[in-house]
């Protein structure tokens, strides 16, 4: 019994069937308590009640840079190994990553123009997410555009890879551009570590709601993928008879 | 190796104006950017850092497609990925045609396009180093994209969707060496940010380039 068994794509579909309910149904519940329990927090005496999008906040952007490297194994996976299941998995990641990534910007727009002024800021942080955006924009638009399934996983898995170098790279070549210019103090507020307890037990149950979330949504894209791939595989029979 | 890259020279220069494209696109974008945001000294010299270098960065985005398209549809690039040489030999040695092609003539040419952006003197010879040290890496990152996508019909778009991303590093401290000649800071440190990213460009892209192209042939 290892975990390559589940890269059996019927094995896969008849144990993620079991268990998809049971996951939306926790992902719901840590998603809205975790972020109803935010919401009733107290405000922070320096931010106010601004402070509460940090419950949205916080979790879409871990889950946004966690995913990106949750495809990168998947792709190195594929790569190695060939495992189908693993390719498909990071092609129906790659959206949820996306729109995680959006989400965390919005919000932070959103929290930022109250507490800096402005909504957009040429800040490291949000300078790296918007760079990671666009590498998502990339991969999910070369998987569109390749047709064969097979090359397609082979290219998006190379891009992966050589996008993972990159995206690291310029997260610290944004950050050494930056000092050159001005920077505000403002810009660690976001950290969680100096939080008080009020606000770091709804926000850990928010985190985990996103990714079981982000769990639950991959297993129900995979399959959908997996199902589309059996329906051109019948149909390409079909065309075959 | 030298009779490819002596091919593919020779095919860039006879082949319609592949040669200068580069150099003409970057001239009429530093002639737009004065009409853009002002002619006068003040508002110009400042930008003309970023300016140049993303003007640098599109033109050689211009002629990605060129590296690799021509070869995918006449079948000598079947030939080249079946011949002796390894492919990602001859990934290095059409980047490097490319960067001679397209890069090269950019870097000489570059001290008059920052004339005509005002940028200081003293900067001059920040710019072309910079240039010199990193058009190479703007190549090959190219190539990599070429490479990806040269089965694809409508590449083009993509392939710029998927290479500018990989351009900002490079970007980044390009500028910044300039920049910083401009007002006679230390440049030390982004120099050798981005002497290191193009060394580790072209050791290891080669491989991801040569690794898509053979997806892209099978």
């Amino acid at each position: 019994m290892s975990i390559w068994e589940y890269a059996n794509p019927t094995k896969f579909m008849r144990v993620t069937d079991g268990a998809l309910p049971w996951l939306v149904g926790a992902a719901a519940i840590c998603c809205v308590v975790g972020v109803v329990w935010g919401f009733l927090t107290p405000d922070d005496f320096r931010q106010g009640s601004t402070v509460k999008i940090v419950f949205l906040h916080v979790p879409a952007a871990m889950m946004a840079i966690n995913i990106w490297v949750m495809m990168l194994v998947a792709s190195l996976i594929w790569i190695i190994r060939r495992h189908h299941v693993s390719a498909l998995a990071a092609k129906a990641a790659a959206p949820i990553g996306a729109v995680m990534t959006l989400i965390a910007l919005a919000t932070g727009a959103i929290w930022g123009q109250p507490m800096w002024g402005t909504w957009w800021e040429w800040d490291p942080r949000l300078t790296s997410f918007l760079i990671l955006f666009l590498f998502y924009i990339g991969y999910m638009a070369l998987w569109s555009a390749v047709e064969d399934p097979d090359s397609a996983a082979d290219l998006t898995g190379v891009l992966c890879l050589v996008g993972s170098v990159f995206a690291l790279l310029s997260r610290y070549a944004v950050l050494f551009w930056n000092q050159g210019l001005h920077q505000g103090a403002s810009l660690s507020v976001q950290s969680g570590e100096r939080m008080s307890h009020v606000y770091r037990y709804p926000l850990y149950l928010a985190m985990l709601g996103f990714f079981l979330l982000f769990l639950a949504l991959l297993l129900i894209r995979t399959r959908t993928e997996i199902r589309r791939r059996r329906l051109a595989a019948l149909q390409a029979r079909e065309m075959r008879a | 190796m030298i009779a490819l890259l002596i091919r593919d020279l020779r095919l860039a220069t006879r082949a319609g104006g592949g040669f200068g494209l580069g150099v003409a696109f970057f001239l009429i974008l530093s002639a737009l950017v004065p009409f853009g945001v002002g002619p006068d000294r003040a508002t110009l010299a400042p930008v003309a850092p970023g300016i140049l270098w993303v003007g640098a960065l599109l033109a050689c985005l211009l002629s990605l497609d060129r590296i690799f398209a021509l070869d995918h549809e006449d079948g000598s690039l079947d030939l080249l990925a079946t011949a002796p040489l390894p492919l990602e030999g001859a990934v290095a040695i059409k980047a490097l045609a490319h960067w001679i092609t397209t890069g090269l003539p950019l870097v000489l040419a570059a001290p008059v396009f920052g004339l005509l952006l005002q940028l200081p003197g003293q900067a001059m010879p920040w710019l072309v180093l910079s240039l010199a040290l990193g058009t190479p890496a703007l190549s090959m990152l190219g190539a990599f994209g070429a490479a990806i996508t040269v089965g694809l019909r409508r590449g083009g778009l993509l392939l710029s969707l998927l290479v500018l991303p990989l351009y900002i590093p490079t970007l980044i401290f390009g500028a910044e060496i300039t920049r910083r000649g401009a007002e006679g800071a230390p440049i030390a440190t982004p120099l050798l940010f981005l002497a290191g990213i193009t060394l580790g460009v072209v050791a290891l892209i080669p491989l991801a380039a040569a690794a898509a192209l053979r997806v892209n042939l099978r």
